[in-house]
């Protein structure tokens, strides 16, 4: 195609140049004019939080948000993107721009084969015939690192795992070796072994090809290991950009220093012995301890001065799930899928024990296990109690132990209002306190959790009262993890189960989040079983760590020895992607 | 989000608030809605717009409520002992004769009243004493189709109220507990789904006498099953996730857990729904009253009222003005629908 922009001798390098790019929805703008260049064979990194508009300018670029005024101009070899008719842009689309999104599984169609999706894209852009397609097809696939590509190309998207897919939908994009990619988050959904392998994909391909990649994340040590350049955007705006190695050296902007300093920060009592704490009631004549000696422990932390019962420990611990079986045996049995076997551990009060793996590792079972939510067989005890099978008898332990999940906007009802949400632990377990009282207590939950004290020049506690009405969704994320904080704190537990308490929040807010994890512990000497897949967080909270995989312990002792001599090669690969 | 450095409220738009606010903002469903209720509201008050006695009359310094009291029609100088008839133009001199007055009914016929007195056989068209004509046994049509209406609200009302309830209990249940209860409750859902309902209705019309509550049990019997699906994978959905399972590990009881955490989580496509099982409601309700199988002889309805439209094709005002009615109704049910529909749509906005 003809280039049809003499005047830009300025731009002559760039492959894409981007001008005061808008885009906004229903009347309010979320991109602010952002202006910027992508030369031919670059890698660019586009950083920023959720909610930075980053993802929203790049599918802007193609004109891929439905409903958007979008306002200014991308300039792709000289061609306005966001003026082309829609039949142009169209053939750009897969031919000169490609894009991966996020999510494989959605993204591809479930009811075409990987395969017969990328000849798709050969067919309909190259012309090829179909056989001839078929066949490049199977080479991208070969290409891209998926073993027995000549099998797979017949395989479904959900035939294959979670990497395979991502590397199907590289394959597709590349299919017409498109002059620049639009890698949308490609790794946030995959597991923290496998991003790496992608990324090295990525860059392998890249350099084979000489395209350039605009990449979207919020991940800094992936932009660190990947991109020449970075861009990072704040609230629709761009607030810094230049080269990566400069940039993560000296970073200018105030946000982009905050979000390189956002590695939270170990701040935890490294003490021998453990805080004072009260005695949890009735231990039921069942002091079981299970403490020094025991396999499950490293030695490194010290754990051997302890001498008060464990606050939580497992035995052997083993839970399945019941499966269906195929063909008629299926209606009178069940087949069984062990999700967690053979686990061992013991967790002192006032500490934290790490719970590290992959998606599919038994950890989050392990947790509702824990929690007495799941049936396990083997050996768990709560402050020295076993969960019964009623109600009534697990009433004063599930007292003792609270949760926090992962996904704050699923974790709270979003009918019911803070103060319902935060005070149904004490409607449970203090039904005779009036409503003042309670409301007194869920105000102080609030505060301890630090809410509401965003204008320090009112009244503390009026402040917090207003948020007694609200409904969750007025909140942000950080907020809602907090709220969930405060209606496990509520009823003064011995333990918080945190199940993945920061990954669905942004690196700055898990900074706060972990930030107020720590104190609590060491003003309330909480004990805490903290399940993750991210170093990081590991590092800055964890006393001791077990690392699962496939249901089991492959992995156990001090975070120090743990983290910095790995010993199972599985351990290796997840410290090694986490630097 | 900023809502933390606005200033403090005491309590804030909840979901049910803010769907309320996306409602009006669908104009043609809020005043649909409004319209609709007007309407109710008017047939709820029918003996005061339709009436073939009057409502208050003074008759040789007396005063009577013909409305609410029988008064044989000696006391107005007639010759029998029997109930007025206040049509009769001789009962009708005498009211308004030295002093008496009398105040009549908008529409001064009743449901069931013949009239006597017509100048055209029946059925006749529209004329300035029946606006919208009579029917074929000379029964005012404006008056049948206000009390029909009203039957056929009141009726659709209870339907959608017992078929919801029912459809919202066996929902849950099976949400709730799963595993073997909602195995076995399915099955159970799939043969009671197959039963011939029709057939099943004829049959029992000719059991027992036919009556509006009768229908109503019979409808009920059969009605929930749809909304009791939506309500089972509601609960299915919902149960599994996050805030429930924090529920759970505060102890909290499966009560509570459905009361306070499922079922207003879960109430969306009930509520949506509402309008469109009232519109059925009607619908069945006219078609059964069309067949003959529906309420008694006698009673004012739409059905019967379309049936009549059929078999006297050229008395026009019948079928038109009935079907108009019928149009209405249902089309202000749809609009609300729709605008319900929006209106739980948490994909939508809410400014």
């Amino acid at each position: 195609m003809m280039k049809i922009a003499p005047t830009l001798t300025s731009s002559a390098a760039a492959l894409l140049e981007v001008r005061d790019l808008s885009v906004g929805f229903a009347g309010q703008e979320v991109v602010h004019g952002i202006s910027f260049s992508i030369a031919a064979g670059e890698k660019v990194a586009l950083v920023g939080e959720s909610g930075s508009g980053k993802s929203v300018s790049a599918l802007s670029l193609l004109r891929l948000v439905p409903d958007a005024r979008i306002g200014g101009q991308a300039l792709f070899e000289g061609q306005d993107l966001l003026s082309l008719p829609e039949r142009q842009l169209r053939a750009m689309r897969g031919q000169d721009i490609a894009m991966i999104f996020q999510e494989p599984m959605t993204a591809l169609n479930p009811l075409m084969s990987v395969g017969e999706q990328i000849a798709e894209v050969i067919t309909l852009k190259q012309g090829l015939a179909q056989t001839l397609s078929a066949q490049a097809a199977i080479a991208l696939l070969a290409e891209t690192g998926i073993d027995e590509p000549a099998r797979r190309y017949h395989a479904f998207p959900h035939q294959l795992s979670g990497g395979q897919r991502q590397r199907a939908m590289i394959a597709m994009a590349l299919a017409c070796q498109p002059k620049l990619l639009l890698a949308d988050e490609p790794t946030t959904a995959l597991d923290v072994s496998l991003r790496l392998q992608i990324l090295d994909l990525l860059q392998r391909l890249q350099q084979q090809r000489g395209m350039a990649v605009l990449l979207i994340t919020h991940d800094l040590n992936l932009v660190r290991r990947f991109a020449d350049r970075v861009i990072v955007m704040e609230r629709g705006r761009i607030v810094e950009q230049g080269a990566t190695t400069d940039l993560f050296a000296h970073p200018q902007h105030p946000y982009t220093q905050r979000l390189l300093a956002s590695k939270p920060e170990r701040d935890v009592l490294v003490t021998n012995k453990p805080p004072p704490q009260p005695s949890p009631s009735g231990g039921g004549g069942k002091t079981e301890c299970t403490v020094s000696g025991s396999s499950g422990l490293g030695d490194g932390t010290a754990v051997s001065a302890v001498s008060a019962p464990p606050v939580l420990s497992a035995r052997g611990l083993r839970v399945t799930y019941a499966t269906p079986l195929p063909g008629w045996r299926g209606w009178f049995r069940r087949g069984e899928f062990v999700a967690v076997q053979g686990v061992d551990f013991s967790l002192p009060a006032g500490r934290t024990l790490g719970v590290i793996g992959e998606s599919g590792s038994g950890k989050s079972t392990l947790a509702l296990a824990a929690l007495g939510l799941l049936p396990c067989q083997g050996d768990l005890t709560v402050v020295g109690q076993r969960w019964g099978n009623h109600r009534a008898s697990n009433l004063a332990l599930r007292r003792q132990i609270q949760v926090v999940f992962q996904d704050p906007f699923s974790s709270l009802s979003p009918r019911m209002t803070v103060e319902e949400i935060v005070g149904e632990g004490l409607t449970v377990h203090q039904p005779s306190l009036s409503t003042q009282e309670r409301r007194a207590q869920v105000t102080q939950a609030l505060q301890e959790v630090g809410l509401g004290q965003d204008d320090a020049a009112d009244d503390a506690v009026a402040s917090v009262q207003s948020l007694l009405g609200r409904y969750p969704h007025e909140f942000s994320g950080g907020q809602r993890q907090r709220l969930a904080i405060a209606r496990a704190l509520i009823v003064a537990p011995t333990l918080l189960v945190l199940d993945e308490p920061t990954s669905a929040l942004d690196v700055t807010v898990q900074k706060q989040v972990l930030a107020l994890l720590q104190r609590l512990q060491r003003e309330r000497g909480l004990s805490y079983l903290l399940i993750t897949h991210d170093v990081d967080v590991i590092s800055a909270m964890a006393h001791e760590v077990i690392v699962m995989k496939s249901g089991q312990v492959v992995e156990a002792g001090g975070v120090d020895q743990v983290l910095t001599r790995p010993t199972h090669p599985y351990t290796r690969t997840l410290v090694e992607a986490a630097t | 989000m900023s809502s933390l450095t606005d200033p403090p409220v005491a309590v804030s738009a909840g979901p049910w608030a803010r769907a309320w606010r996306r409602f009006k903002r669908n104009r043609l469903g809020y005043w649909s809605l409004w319209l609709f209720g007007l309407l109710v509201v008017l047939s709820l008050v029918a003996e005061l717009i339709s009436n073939d006695r009057p409502l208050l009359l003074r008759y040789q310094g007396e005063l009577y409520v013909p409305l609410l009291h029988d008064y044989p029609e000696k006391t107005f100088g007639g010759d029998f002992d029997t109930a007025t008839d206040y049509l009769d133009p001789f009962i009708r001199q005498r009211l308004n004769s030295d002093g008496n007055w009398a105040v009549y009914a908008l529409n001064p016929y009743g449901p069931k009243t013949l009239n006597y007195f017509a100048k055209a056989p029946n059925p006749s068209g529209p004329t300035a004493d029946n606006w919208l004509g009579t029917d074929d046994r000379g029964r005012d049509l404006l008056a049948q189709l206000i009390y029909g209406f009203r039957v056929s609200v009141l009726f659709a009302l209870a339907l959608t109220l017992v078929g919801t309830l029912l459809g919202i209990v066996t929902g849950a249940i099976q949400g709730f507990f799963g595993g073997k209860t909602d195995l076995a409750f399915q099955r159970f859902i799939e043969i009671w789904g197959s039963m011939p309902e029709l057939y099943l209705l004829i049959i029992f019309s000719a059991i027992f006498a036919p009556s509006l509550a009768l229908l109503l049990v019979l409808l009920s019997l059969f009605g929930w099953m749809g909304l009791s699906d939506y309500v089972r994978a509601e609960f299915l959905r919902n149960r599994q996730l996050d805030y429930v399972r924090a529920a759970r590990s505060l102890g909290v009881s499966n009560w509570h857990i459905i009361t306070r955490h499922l079922l207003p989580n879960s109430l969306t496509p009930v509520v949506t729904f509402l309008p469109f099982r009232m519109s059925g409601a009607i619908l069945a309700l006219t078609s059964l009253d069309f067949l003959g199988l529906g309420v008694p002889p006698g009673t004012p309805s739409l059905g019967e009222l379309l049936a009549q439209g059929k078999n006297s094709i050229d008395a026009w005002w019948i079928s038109v003005f009935t079907f108009a009615v019928l149009v209405l109704t249902l089309l202000l049910l749809t609009f609300m629908g729709d605008a319900l529909r929006d209106a739980l749509d948490p994909r939508k906005a809410d400014q």
